[in-house]
């Protein structure tokens, strides 16, 4: 059944978050790269939530610190320098970064600010080595056209990039962090919140996107790019949304979200036909560990044996609630799971939903429900680890399920491939910024905004018109190249090879899309490396056919060259020589099906070469080839 | 605008234009300019910043400068409301620990962050250092006096002698241990210092301080302070030293003698080094543990010898190639009492100062040398050049670095103003500033391991 998303009042809001390609970092003058080796460095932290009005403080943070998770920060020499580690000031904003945003807030009509101050953002899950992002407003107040529909936008910010999670120890107190891309650039684009649809959004991402890409100082691939959604429908909460790294996946995240919204509010309104109130559920927490002394289920079995417990919470009349699902694969359970992972540090939640299930039988649920007294109509959700975390889990779990008495609760998600979201985190209250002393603030004068203005990129239309002309490519071709956002490698790639621009144009959108359609990581092949493909092609060392394969093999053989990549598959090219030698056998072995065919022997004979030689010798040689022979 | 406000760092036109529009500092306004308007709160300038913008915090947190042109509008829109720190309540003081005293120099220890308008507060009180760092209640009942609010390089020889008395007050009173919160620029030269002021110490004096100011997240200010509490409270050593990071890693904390450490670094976390020693002890999760079995031992019925004077009339000049002997006379000139040379090498300073410092012994400063390497011991014997400086009569302070043996003469001619008594008892150890071996010990900061795993 098809949603009436303006029927029901969806709205969406989109930032989108790219890293910019400059020279450094945008606090130091280390390179913007990442490494894959181990760690040179390693150090530990705490981050200590920093007092301020009680109640400011982040209650996911605080309970963190409380906890004493500690995290252990891993770096490298030739990625990061004092600074990322937090052991030098940051030293002045990175010009290069202010003018790649100035630029795209100029493409998106906005107005630069006169003086920019960069601003503290508290983040303490350790994903920022000072407990902080810094950030900064570089222009706001500006619009973008997409299809007829004009788009408010809100601004262009520059911030730093956080590290990346690397993994978690002894049950989640220690938290690994790389902090190689700590500090990357990053533009952050906010839109106001005028999106109406799934599809909307895709569009406006993508003409986003376009122009971020047309600054030519955006980087590419996986993890360059995360569009964060902030959704919302009447009667629900205002969502947001976390990593999206895939643009296609948009459309599907909202439409979920808004399922999953829905489906909330449908599970209120059953609670609150059956009677149940938040009060009903109570923390009243029973060891039910010698339930399950005999049990068959695994992760029961190894937490007893582990001298651990199992502890259960009764639902009152929540029975059957859980088991309804609000995205694929994705039930009520899930949401009270989520919860108690985050909070109770556990691998997930039973519940008699699910019953009987994992090697638990259906004696074990009986005596269960017993135990804590449920009756047919109530759930039980029970949990097996320490004694600390199976406390805490369960009281996440009746904390959310009072939640959904009253319907849905703002959070901040995060989203998974398949375009369902899960709960990170609850919503950080105020925003918390204060000033960063450490930099002094940056005028962006009229002289720099000038002189970025008269530079600004060539707006998309304009693009497109261009390359019908200059490289006589079609409409259809040339709008492609201009939204793939391959254009000035198009450009770069006929200027400096002899093919033509429509194979390139082909191969950068059509062919491009078909390969990562069959799961070829294309962002692991460079755009030099792209280049140097067609140079071989256009000095005949590569037969234009392989140039798919070699793509294919580049991407999974990262730090090869092309001549590994021709070695590899075997796609030398056939001297003329080594041709007409197989030409000649070819002619010979079918000597007797030819004859008295006329002309249609040379079509014949044409598939039996190619079939021998397919990307290894260029098919008009061959057609020449064989015509002589013919004659 | 009120008086308040214009200590804000507004002047000129922007304060003119701010003042006709009935704008103060913490007030909602809106700044119209060229068709576009900006709301939020008016927030102060910083002293360095120009004249001609004014800052304002959007809503969304952010803070922007809006340039000020005559045809820009400012309108105020609401009034602001003050910074709140709200004091969360005391913990119960455990009658069982340990009586600490913690003093503030200047600085913030602890501090808070009113995220509204970006101030940052000093927290002071005992209330709001537990506030800030609660884990106190559970090592000590802490009681805090603000000695002086200084920048650390304002700091003087007087502030040395104020902070000495002071320190002895509350150890007569029954501390149980001192702290001292002090900026890290100059936190050796005072417990240098207080090593010399303080002498037959009941209970430990910690100096403490941090690398990263208190109000951000990374802070080292609380683990430090932290561990100075448990140093000053349980540790069993009995001296004046400092406590801070010993990696760069938030897990040990090195309580090194306050006349043989030095900051050594402009940034990191353990930028203060033990120079030609070892650290006296180490703070692990809480646990003090100490590294040597050469200390004055904590007992409470010994009696404190206090003696806090330092002279003023005291320089260091640093010999480097080229050196103007000039200065060496205009020291003397200006009724200097003694010149602390930092030599080069095993003790060296080049000939054409001779007749300079002999200048300045005959007319009675004493003069004394430490060497500019830092690390490792004088030994004037083996160069002709040491030979003639003896021969002059400088005093080679063996492994003394430089700001310890600059304090100890400051101190010395606090105490003598005779050159012949005070050369004795410059030679004299008085508070571990001289060691009579040098080991083999890691010196300076490089080759140092970042983790401290």
């Amino acid at each position: 059944m098809a949603i009436d998303y303006a029927k029901i009042g969806l709205k969406v809001g989109l930032e989108i978050h790219q890293q910019l390609n400059t020279q450094a970092k945008l606090f130091c003058s280390c390179p913007p790269a990442l490494f894959k080796e181990e760690p040179e460095i390693t150090f530990l932290r705490r981050l200590r939530p920093t007092q301020s009005e009680l109640g400011q403080v982040d209650p996911a943070a605080f309970f963190e610190f409380q906890k004493g998770v500690r995290i252990l920060y891993e770096a490298n020499r030739a990625t990061s320098c004092l600074v990322e580690m937090d052991e030098e000031p940051p030293h002045p904003l990175n010009m290069e970064a202010v003018e790649v945003v100035l630029t795209a807030a100029l493409m998106m009509n906005m107005q630069p600010i006169d003086e920019v101050h960069v601003m503290r953002k508290t983040v303490i899950d350790g994903s920022n080595t000072t407990g902080f992002q810094r950030t900064c407003i570089i222009a706001s107040d500006g619009w973008i056209k997409v299809g007829e529909k004009t788009i408010p936008m809100q601004a262009a910010s520059l911030e730093e990039d956080a590290a990346r999670k690397t993994g978690e120890e002894d049950g989640g107190k220690t938290i690994r962090y790389r902090i190689d891309r700590l500090g990357i650039p990053l533009i952050e684009v906010a839109t106001a919140p005028v999106i109406y649809s799934p599809a909307e959004a895709q569009e406006v991402a993508l003409a986003i996107g376009r122009i971020l890409r047309d600054t030519g100082k955006v980087m590419r691939g996986l993890g360059t790019i995360r569009q964060d959604l902030n959704v919302s429908i009447p009667n629900g909460a205002l969502m947001e949304i976390k990593g999206v790294q895939e643009l296609e996946l948009i459309a599907k995240v909202v439409e979920y979200e808004v399922q999953r919204q829905l489906g909330l509010l449908q599970v209120k309104e059953e609670l609150n036909n059956r009677g149940v109130k938040a009060e009903d559920l109570r923390q009243e927490f029973v060891d039910v560990s010698a339930v399950f002394q005999r049990t068959k289920c695994k992760v029961i079995r190894k937490a007893l044996d582990k001298g651990q417990m199992v502890l259960a919470v009764r639902l009152p009349k929540f029975g059957g609630v859980l088991k309804r699902e609000l995205m694929p694969g994705f039930r009520v359970g899930t949401e009270l799971s989520d919860r108690a992972r985050f909070w109770g540090r556990v691998g997930g939640i039973f519940h008699t939903d699910e019953m009987p299930n994992y090697g638990i039988t259906a004696e074990e649920v009986e005596a269960l429900r017993k135990a804590v007294g449920a009756g047919v109509d109530d759930a039980v959700v029970f949990v097996a680890d320490t004694a600390e975390n199976v406390h805490d889990a369960l009281k996440a779990v009746v904390e959310r399920a009072q939640e959904a008495i009253a319907g849905v609760p703002a959070e901040t998600r995060t989203a998974k491939e398949d375009g369902t979201t899960r709960y990170m985190r609850p919503r950080p209250g105020a925003a918390r910024m204060y000033p960063e002393t450490d930099i002094p603030p940056v005028l962006l004068t009229a002289e720099l905004v000038e002189k970025i203005r008269a530079s600004l990129p060539e707006p998309a239309e304009k693009k497109v018109a261009r390359l019908m002309k200059e490289y006589s490519l079609n409409e259809k071709l040339a709008k492609q190249v201009v939204d793939s956002g391959y254009a000035t490698l198009l450009e770069t790639i006929v200027k400096a090879s002899s093919v033509s621009a429509t194979t390139v144009a082909a191969f950068l959108t059509e062919t491009l899309k078909a390969l990562k359609r069959d799961g070829v990581q294309i962002e692991n092949v460079a755009d030099e490396q792209v280049l140097e493909i067609f140079r071989a092609v256009g000095a005949g060392e590569l037969a234009k056919e392989a140039v798919a394969d070699v793509f294919a093999w580049l991407s999974k053989h990262e730090g090869k060259s092309l001549n590994d990549a021709v070695e590899s598959l075997g796609l030398r090219p056939l001297s003329k020589k080594e041709l007409e030698v197989i030409v000649d056998r070819v002619v010979a072995e079918n000597k007797r099906s030819i004859e008295g065919l006329g002309n249609k022997a040379f079509g014949l004979l044409m598939g039996a070469v190619m079939k021998e030689v397919r990307g290894k010798a260029d098919p008009d040689l061959v057609a020449r080839l064989l015509k002589q022979r013919l004659r | 605008m009120t008086e308040k406000a214009e200590s804000s760092g507004y002047k000129g036109e922007v304060l003119n234009a701010l003042r006709k529009a009935g704008c103060e500092v913490g007030d909602i306004i809106r700044v119209t300019a060229g068709g576009k308007s900006y709301e939020g709160i008016l927030i102060p300038r910083s002293e360095s910043g120009d004249t001609a913008h004014i800052v304002v915090k959007l809503k969304s947190g952010y803070n922007i400068g809006i340039r000020i042109k005559p045809d820009v509008k400012i309108e105020r829109i609401g009034k602001g409301a003050k910074p709140m720190f709200a004091s969360p309540l005391l913990p119960e003081q455990k009658p069982e620990l340990p009586k600490a005293i913690i003093l503030s120099t200047g600085g913030t220890i602890a501090s808070r962050v009113d995220y509204r308008s970006g101030a940052v507060r000093s927290a002071l009180s005992a209330s709001d250092l537990y506030g800030v760092v609660p884990e106190l209640a559970d090592v000590a009942r802490v009681e805090t006096e603000i000695v002086f609010s200084l920048y650390s390089e304002n700091l003087t020889q007087q502030h040395w002698s104020q902070l000495a008395q002071k320190v002895a007050e509350h150890i007569a009173q029954g501390a149980d241990g001192v702290i001292i919160a002090h900026g890290t620029d100059t936190m050796a030269y005072t417990a240098a210092a207080l090593s010399f002021a303080l002498q037959n110490l009941p209970v430990p004096v910690i100096l403490v301080g941090a690398q990263r100011s208190s109000d951000r997240p990374s802070s080292d200010a609380a683990t430090n302070l932290i561990a100075a509490v448990q140093a000053a409270t349980k540790a069993p050593f009995a001296e004046v030293a400092i406590a801070m990071h010993e990696t760069v890693s938030d897990t040990s904390i090195a309580i090194t003698r306050g006349t043989k450490v030095r900051k050594c670094h402009t940034s990191r976390r353990d930028t203060f080094k033990p120079v030609n020693a070892t650290p006296l002890a180490r703070v692990n999760n809480g646990e003090v543990i100490m590294l040597t079995d050469e200390y004055q031992k904590r007992d409470a019925t010994k009696k404190l010898i206090l003696k806090p004077d330092f002279s003023e009339a005291v320089a260091l000049v640093k010999f480097y190639p080229g050196l103007d002997p000039a200065v060496i006379d205009w020291h003397v000139e200006k009724g200097c009492k003694g010149i602390l040379l930092e030599g080069t090498g095993l003790g060296h300073v080049s000939k054409y100062c001779f007749d300079a410092i002999r200048n300045a012994v005959n007319r009675g400063v004493v003069v004394a040398l430490a060497s500019q390497c830092i690390w490792g011991r004088v030994n004037m014997n083996v160069y002709d050049t040491g030979r003639d400086l003896l021969n002059l009569g400088v005093i080679p302070l063996d492994d003394m670095f430089p700001e310890t043996a600059l304090v100890k003469l400051m101190w010395v001619l606090g105490q003598t103003s005779d050159a012949a008594e005070a050369k004795k008892l410059l030679k004299i150890n008085i508070a571990g500033e001289f060691s009579p071996r040098t080991m083999l010990d890691k010196f300076g900061v490089e080759g140092e391991e970042a983790d401290g795993n």
